[in-house]
Parts: C-alpha cells; structure tokens; sequence
C-alpha cells in the first residue's frame, strides 16, 4: 500500500509551526506514528477529517494537512459524529487527552462506543491536564500530585481499555510512545477497523506529571513505559500483575456499523415502511 | 397555486418540520425535551424518506455539535430544543458563531428558569437568544405566531443562516409549538430558498475560508472537497490559523458582529396591523401576539385608534423600525410573556420612553386579550 518513502512534510502544515508542545512532550510521537499509518495506509489526504476539542494534544488537528475541525473542550466525538454520518466516505479521527476524552468527554465516548460509529478515537494519556498547568485528571489515580491536589489525589482512575471494552467499542487497543511502531501499527488498524475504535497512547508530560511526582524527565518517563508495560498476557504478568498490558484487547466485526445500519433506515424509509 | 394536497392541520412544531424541509433539511441531531419533542420525532420520519439523516444524540450539547460537524461536509442542518437544553448548547452556538458555520437552532420556549413550567407557555428565552453564549458577538433569532408564519420563519431562518454564515434561533413558544391550525404548504419555488454558497476557488489555488468576498459573504468548501482548512473556535486569520494578534482579534470580531448588526433592516422581519392612524401601538411577537392583535381587532370596532406591530425578527433588534412605527403613538403596549425583556429594548429604541408600557403574564398560561385591555383602560384613564 504504501507510495512513497514516508516524508512528515508532505502531511504537516508548515504555517502552524513551530508546535506549542514543550521539550520532551510525547505528543510529537503520537503525531508521527499517526502520519506514518496514514501514509502506509496510502490514504488521501482529502478523505480525512480530523476532529479534536481543547488540550495540548487537540492542538494535533492544526498541525496536520487534512480537513481539520478544532472543536470545544470534550465534544470532538459529539463534532465527529455529526461529520462522519452526514458523509461517511470519510476517515474520521479524534485526537484527545485524557481528561479531554474522559472528564468533560466521558458521555459522548461511552455514546460514540455504544452506537459503534466508524471514528478512531485516539485518547493521548499524559494523566494531567497539561495545557491549564497540571490539575489532575480522571487518569491520574489517587495517590498523585498536582495543582488541584496539593495533598495528594484521592480520586481513582478509569481504566480506559475497560471503560472502552464495556461500553462496546469494537476495537480497542493500547500503547505507549515508547513503542512507537507499535503505535503505528495498531494506528493503521484501528484507522481500517469499520466501527468505533479506541486506541489509547500513554504518553508523558514531563514538565507537569513527571516533575511534580518525581518521574524525572521525559527519558526516564518513556524508561517507564519500557520497563512497566508488557505485551498482553506476557508471562512477566505472573510475577508482577501490576504491569500494563499493550496490544489489542478487542476487534470484534460483527457488531453493525452506525452509518451503514443508518443506510438501512433510509432504505426502509424510502420505502414507504416508517 | 395550491392543491388540496397541500392543505394540513397540524402543530407549529410540525410546521417547523416542513418548513425545515422545504428549506432543504438534511441533517437533524436532537434530544427529547418538552414542549419541541415532536419537532424531533416528525423529521426522524421525515428526513430519511428523502434520504437526509435524522440521529438522536446523548445530550444536547452533542446535539448542537453533531449539527455543526454536518454543516461543515456541505449539509443544512437543524436541531431543537427548548430553555434547559438551550442553556446547554450555548457554548457551541458560540463555536457557530465563531467559526461561521450556517445553523438553525429552534427553541420551543417554556417557563424558566430551570425546569420550570416546561408544559406551559413563557417567551422567557428572547434575552438568552441575545446573549446566552459567551463573549462579544451578534446572533439573528425570529419568531412567528401562527403555522403558516412558523413556516415561513423556518424557512427565512436557513436563508439567513445561509446568507451570513451564522447559527439562526428560532424562538418558538409552547403555545405555537402544541397547538393545531391549518398550514398551506407553498409549492416548489413559491418561497425563496438560499442554497449553500460554495467557493469557485479551483483545486490547487489557494482558498481562504476566511477572508469575505467584495459583498461580504464568505464562500465554502465542503470537508471532504479539495480544499483543505482549518476550523477552530479560537480567534484566526483569514487561513483559520488560530491567533492573538491584537488586528486579527479585533478585526474578526468586529466582522462578526457588523456582518448581522450592518443588515439590521434587511434581517428585520414585521407585520403591522392598523398602524397608520394609531395612538395605541401594541408591539409583540409568537403566541402573544395572537392576543394583541385580537384585542386591537376588537377595539378598532368600538372606535379606539389602536394597531399592532408584530415582530418576526427579534434580534438583531430593528431599533430604527420600532421608532418610527412608534413616533406618533400616545403610548406604546409590549405585550409579552416574561418579566419585560422586549419591552426594554422598545423603551432604548422609541423618542418617548415614558410612554411605553409592559403587559405581561408569567405565570404559564397564555396573556388574553382582557389582560391587555385592563392595562389600555388604565393608560387611557378609565376604570378596569
């Protein structure tokens, strides 16, 4: 499938540049894994509409060169949906945060899942709220330092995968940058996959979460990643449980996507049977 | 001309319904709430016969922004709702003011604030429509105050958001969404319909979404066309490159709002019964206009100069209008229900505010024609 040697270039708008991330930021590899599976893909540019809220990582959509819809804070996917049923020859993609996705988002995630809309919804998991200076977020856990929790959180954390899983998302998946092949690869599926998919990306924030609870800098961070996640059902999983698990939890194909079940109420109605 | 066929009996919120239809509907997102539910339920039947998309979001904000994201691949769109679910959906109703996307957004007023009367009529929503989204902007919100109106209103409310690229309210009422009268459905081509503007620009060359054409109006392309661009609700330049640049803010916002408040005349939308000779001039606008213009009816017959101006558009508010239909009144009546919020934009707009007055009823039913007259009685001097 692929075209041509990958160039970022050829996928980036140079006028946005250069990005508001800060130094050591993972979002930049969340963008390049995501270009690299649009390009492996070999899809036009022109099929793809990328739709994010408020945050560091929603700042995604002006960076790449497709239709891009910059939305309001926790409603890309409300956005998302709108477009995609209304042309459904189009890709949709949401970049988002955590707190993005989960806090302010959390309904219309759950929705977008149950309905089974063909969207890639790709949560970027920093577990802070990053661009408002490092409150915690729904992703946070207890136990954790920030802004809003000078005395440590007691708030506990969604688990994404699960919340995805069970709220009948047809394709869920999980990494982190560090893998950032991984993430690639799992991007292209996710991306291909027709329903709702999920795609989560824990990726650090160094200058808000790693510093503030003593996670040192970005290098150490994506260390982490490394050293605390194994590929599911790892036999490392015997002797440490608490390691989070990458890959693919579900990709199921028999559940009916939401547009093309919606074609079949047109035909229906068409017909004179409403 | 019109057929037999053409002929219904039906609720205002059905007539919304074909209106929106003939306007060229296709895309309708919503959430159920009293009194404009069936405003939702009659184009889930509608739409897809035509093959348009009807969905039925988790909430109302979703509802407002599933509308938008349709708006933008180049569909007309529509949602409806009415009070706690319009204060929901204010934020992205200021996105749609922001990023210029054409909408309509119908609110079938109840009593507020809060849950309040929601199976009863109120018209409390007139200064939400005005100024319920944050920050600086302009916004167009009509109204009507029988079937045939509500139809024709509904159809002027995609043209106008078509036009000025702007989200359009239209303030309905309880009373007019619930109740039945006949509604003649114009034919093809009867009503003016204002189709999407969409650029000439070709592929390759530069298209600027957001720089006006020589009349004002900014061409669009649809997502999934050629050109691709950027949408943001934070100020931007002519590219939708988000911005801070001190002229870029002040010169998009001053756009924004001069856009609607510069076409204040051709916006402004009336009716005007009686008017001529009037020293009683009675101004209301939805369901409570029905009363006033009943009450002057009757009093024209017993001899007293009385006339009715009706207001289809409510914002931007058609001040110049309103003073001159007023200028040779002995005193001015607004008739509606809330606590005064038309009332004081007559009193901004007329050479004597003194003379202007509020008949009003809040308390869920619909203001009579004798609530009227007690107050023209007490203005005129004679005893209730």
């Amino acid at each position: 499938m692929t075209k041509e040697r990958f160039d970022f270039k050829d996928y980036i708008r140079p006028r946005f540049f250069p990005h508001m991330w800060c130094p050591g930021c993972g979002h930049g590899i969340v963008l390049s894994s995501l270009l690299r599976a649009v390009h492996e893909l070999g899809l036009e540019k022109n099929e793809i509409v990328i739709t994010s809220g408020i945050g560091c990582s929603s700042r995604i959509s002006g960076y790449v060169d497709f239709h891009s819809l910059h939305t309001i804070h926790g409603r890309a996917l409300a956005f998302a949906t709108g477009v995609k049923l209304s042309k459904p020859s189009l890709k949709a993609i949401v970049p988002m945060g955590d707190g993005d996705a989960l806090a302010i988002g959390g309904n219309h995630f759950i929705h977008a899942a149950r309905r089974n809309i063909d969207i890639t919804a790709i949560v970027m998991n920093n577990r802070i709220y990053g661009m408002t200076g490092g409150q915690f977020s729904p992703l946070s856990g207890s136990g954790k330092k920030a802004t809003t929790a000078p005395y440590l959180t007691i708030d506990r954390e969604f688990d994404i995968v699960d919340l995805a899983k069970s709220a009948g998302a047809t394709f869920v998946a999980r990494s982190t940058v560090f893998h950032a092949m991984e993430c690639k690869d799992l991007l292209k599926k996710a991306i291909t996959h027709k329903g709702f998919s999920v795609v989560e990306i824990l990726t650090q924030c160094p200058t808000y979460y790693g510093r503030k609870n003593k996670e040192g800098d970005a290098i150490q961070m994506m260390e982490g990643y490394k050293n605390n996640t194994v590929k599911i059902g790892s036999k490392k999983l015997e002797d440490n449980p608490n390691l989070i698990q990458r890959g693919i939890f579900v990709e199921k194909t028999d559940v009916p996507e939401y547009c093309e079940a919606y074609d079949r109420v047109i035909q229906t109605a068409m017909k004179g049977k409403a | 001309m019109n057929n037999q066929n053409n002929i219904t009996f039906v609720q205002g919120n059905e007539a919304c319904v074909e209106g929106a239809i003939y306007a060229g509907l296709n895309f309708f997102a919503g959430y159920p709430i009293t009194p404009s539910t069936e405003i939702a339920e009659h184009l889930a039947s509608r739409l897809p016969q035509k093959g348009g998309k009807f969905i039925q979001m988790e909430d109302e904000i979703a509802s407002m922004a599933a509308i938008i994201g349709a708006s933008l691949t180049g569909n007309k769109v529509m949602t409806a709702t009415s009070g706690p679910g319009f204060s929901l959906k204010q934020e992205a109703l200021g996105y749609a003011c922001m990023a210029e996307i054409p909408c309509v957004i119908a609110n079938v007023q109840r009593g507020g604030p809060s849950t309040g009367n929601p199976t009863h009529v109120s018209q409390g929503d007139v200064n939400q429509a005005r100024w319920g989204t944050h920050g600086d902007h302009a916004i167009i919100a009509l109204t009507a105050s029988n079937h045939q109106d509500v139809f024709h209103m509904t159809v002027q409310a995609f043209n106008l958001a078509e036009t000025y690229r702007t989200p359009v309210i239209l303030l309905l009422d309880e009373v007019i969404g619930h109740m039945r009268e006949k509604l003649v459905i114009p034919e093809p081509g009867e009503l003016p319909v204002v189709e999407r503007l969409r650029t000439s620009v070709k592929k390759g060359v530069d298209y600027h979404p957001y720089l006006p054409r020589e009349d004002g109006r900014l061409p669009m392309s649809d997502f999934g066309g050629e050109h691709r661009y950027n949408v943001t609700g934070l100020f931007h330049d002519m590219w939708g490159f988000p911005s801070n640049d001190p002229k870029v803010v002040s010169e998009l916002l001053r756009h924004l709002v001069d856009k609607i408040e510069t076409n204040v005349n051709e916006i402004a939308m009336y009716k005007e019964y009686w008017l001529d000779d009037a020293d009683y001039v009675l101004i209301s606008y939805g369901s409570s206009a029905r009363s006033a213009i009943h009450m002057a009816r009757n009093r024209r017959a017993r001899g007293v100069k009385i006339g009715v101006l009706e207001l289809q558009t409510l914002w931007p508010f058609p001040a110049e209008m309103v003073r001159e239909k007023c200028a040779g009144a002995k005193a001015v009546i607004v008739v509606e229900m809330n606590m005064g919020q038309v009332v004081t934009q007559v009193k901004n707009a007329v050479d004597n505010p003194h003379t202007v007055f509020l008949a009003n009823r809040v308390d869920g039913e619909l203001i009579s024609p004798s609530d009227i007259k007690t107050l023209l009685r007490m203005i005129q001097g004679k005893g209730v």
